[in-house]
């Protein structure tokens, strides 16, 4: 139909030239996440992806439930497509492209449903396909039916070597495509938006693709960068980092709603694209006879890693008890996962504070926020004579007013005094 | 009439009728807290694992941390490691070794900023490696909260967060949050949220640590003596 009398029918219709660039790379795109189910993928200018699936039927759980979840995510990611199965590559194509959603298992069915396709699925010149229609030949079995010599000579071997090829008469080598080193794919959006949260459902397109590319790599990624493209300024990148490497299409989808939520738009967005780098390898993982619940235990040596990475070593210890009456000797800091003793002390405080807090003394009683209020004590504490950091100290379990416990003590060496040495939490 | 009351009564007991009022017990793996009053009022008979809990102590030293003892003291027990990130004052080991808490399972993360410890907290939390997770965060915002409730999801930690009892006024997204009080002593706990119906009653804990009471007649003055007779007794041995 020509573009006028389109018009004449449906003057709110958006004319748009095909773009057989932005063809290509969505069809390259739809090959990257494709490769997670097969690593024989095969690509069918300009429009088809053959898939060589017979080695992965078992592991995807049988031909339907492959089906399945092809087509689901083909929606996801924004496509519609036609599929059908044939025992070699060409057959396969045709009926996809003839529309015939047909799954053909044996060699020897495929004669009778090919006889049925019509002629124009061997994608010939227009004058081919006028001459083929000259001679009343309409379907692949009508022009079969016809001596092979005359179609030789009057159209060429071509036709002849198509059908053959989809016959399995003739070998049919396909070059299987090659997955590039990085992810990059984009969209242009059907109307400009200025929500960020809106551009999550186009961004989860990508994502889609992006989780098929890296399950085909066997790797994850780190870090994946959504840019957004504007009319008439630089794009916007949006980072996003992980803790570890992964390829959970659900788990980005979170982490980018996460950081959409909040974001703010410097200019409405006409296109997003996403990109990934440095994909490292990660192995799939067998699954376990039971269901398991919930996610699975990371390791503590990583964590301990990046919580050191960025906070410092010093900033992850453990703590150790020592033989010592001295309170604050007797429990410090130490390396996590320090060979413990067992001490028995009196009764010691959950806290201990960094350094003893001198405490008011009103009407010769101990004052923390009011009066406290003598639980437990006096402990006596005399030690320490040989380092010259000694002590000699009263121990008390006290009530505060806000019945909050606290240790405090009397000291009994230079100006005396109380102090507040823990809390009981 | 007595017969359409047992049928609907044996309706209700069918598991899969979902009562309002009634607990979600199923479902969520939880760490039993050892107090078993509460337990009882806890959905699924703990403190809830791979969620946030929040404590709300209406003030330091009350015996907010006595409370995760025995749940503390257990995980540590199995091997598994407590984290515990941003802490007001030094964990003191001789107190939490005699609560039964492994001190080698027990992991102190000092954070320099609020900033950090939301960060530490989150990264402890994705990464489920820990036995259980405590942080004191200042000043948390909802979106904050959000994304460590979301990291501590399908994880089997659970995630104690402390915060200040003005807390209690904002929403949180936490599975459990527990405002603490004092009563009589003893400690009230009160559950402003958890999963299912609501409780308006506080439970009523007993007074912690409880040796101090219990070992009070050693004290050589009895402790509620005056003020004044203390301080007479104690100047008679400053002298």
């Amino acid at each position: 139909m020509a573009v006028a009398a389109a018009l004449a029918l449906a003057p709110r219709l958006r004319v748009a030239p095909r773009d057989p660039d932005a063809e290509t790379e969505a069809l390259l795109g739809v090959a990257g996440w494709a490769a997670q189910f097969t690593p024989g993928v095969a690509l069918e200018f300009p429009d088809g992806v053959l898939l060589e699936v017979s080695g992965s039927l078992k592991l995807f759980g049988g031909l339907e439930s492959l089906l399945e979840r092809l087509r689901r995510e083909l929606v996801e990611m924004g496509w519609s497509a036609a599929f059908a199965g044939a025992p070699t590559p060409r057959a396969a194509f045709w009926l996809a492209w003839a529309g015939k959603q047909k799954f053909i298992g044996e060699s020897a069915e495929l004669e009778p449903v090919l006889a049925e396709l019509p002629v124009e699925v061997l994608r010939c010149k227009d004058e081919t396909l006028a001459a083929f229609e000259a001679i009343g030949v309409r379907t692949l079995g009508e022009l079969r039916s016809l001596p092979r010599e005359g179609v030789a000579q009057r159209f060429g071997q071509g036709p002849l070597t198509e059908l053959d090829r989809a016959l399995g008469l003739l070998p049919d080598p396909r070059n299987f495509f090659v997955l590039p080193a990085r992810f990059g794919a984009a969209i242009g959006l059907p109307a400009e938006v200025t929500q960020a949260e809106a551009l999550l459902f186009a961004a989860r397109r990508l994502i889609v693709q992006l989780a098929g590319f890296l399950a085909a790599r066997s790797g994850g990624v780190q870090r994946f960068v959504l840019r957004l493209g504007h009319r008439d300024k630089a794009a916007t990148e949006i980072a996003i980092g992980l803790v570890a490497p992964s390829r959970d299409a659900e788990h980005f989808t979170l982490l980018l709603r996460e950081r959409l939520s909040n974001f703010t738009l410097s200019g409405p967005v006409r296109e997003i694209s996403l990109q990934a780098g440095d994909v490292v390898p990660l192995p799939g993982s067998n699954l376990g006879l039971l269901l398991e619940q919930g996610k699975p235990p990371g390791q503590w040596e990583h964590l301990v890693e990046r919580l050191r990475a960025r906070l410092g070593t010093e900033a992850v210890c453990g703590i150790a008890g020592r033989a010592e009456h001295r309170p604050e000797h007797a429990g410090v800091i130490a390396d996590h996962g320090a060979k413990q003793l067992q001490l028995n002390f009196g009764e010691r405080p959950f806290w201990l504070l960094d350094r003893p807090k001198p405490l008011a003394e009103i009407g010769a009683v101990p004052s923390l926020e009011g009066p406290l209020e003598l639980l437990a004590g006096p402990e006596r504490i005399e030690s320490g004579w040989w380092d010259g950091d000694d002590v000699a100290r009263d121990y008390f379990v006290a009530r505060m007013q806000n019945e909050a416990l606290v240790w405090i003590y009397r000291e009994w060496r230079g100006a005396g005094g109380w102090y507040l040495h823990g809390v009981f939490a | 009439m007595a017969g359409m009351l047992f049928s609907f009564a044996a309706l209700l007991d069918r598991p899969d009728i979902w009562r309002g009022d009634s607990l979600n017990r199923v479902g969520t793996p939880t760490v039993a807290c050892g107090f078993p009053e509460l337990d009882a009022e806890l959905p699924g008979g703990g403190w809830p694992a791979g969620a946030l809990t929040e404590i709300l102590p209406a003030h330091e030293g009350i015996g907010e941390l006595r409370l995760l003892g025995p749940a503390l003291a257990g995980l540590s027990k199995r091997g598994l490691r407590l984290v515990w990130i941003a802490p007001p004052h030094l964990p003191y080991a001789p107190a939490l070794a005699a609560a039964g808490i492994e001190l080698a399972n027990l992991v102190v993360v000092r954070a320099a900023s609020p900033k950090e410890t939301l960060w530490a907290t989150e990264q402890a939390l994705v990464s489920n490696a820990c036995g259980a997770v405590l942080a004191w965060p200042q000043g948390a915002k909802y979106a904050e909260l959000r994304r460590l409730q979301i990291a501590a999801e399908g994880g089997r930690a659970p995630a104690f967060l402390f915060r200040v009892p003005e807390a209690a006024g904002e929403s949180s997204p936490a599975a459990l949050r527990i405002a603490l009080g004092t009563s009589d002593g003893g400690l009230a706990v009160h559950v402003l949220k958890r999963r299912g119906a609501p409780l308006a009653q506080p439970i009523l804990l007993p007074a912690m640590p409880p040796a101090v009471r219990s070992k009070s007649h050693h004290v050589d003055r009895p402790p509620a003596a005056p003020a004044a007779a203390r301080d007479f007794s104690a100047r008679l041995v400053h002298a």
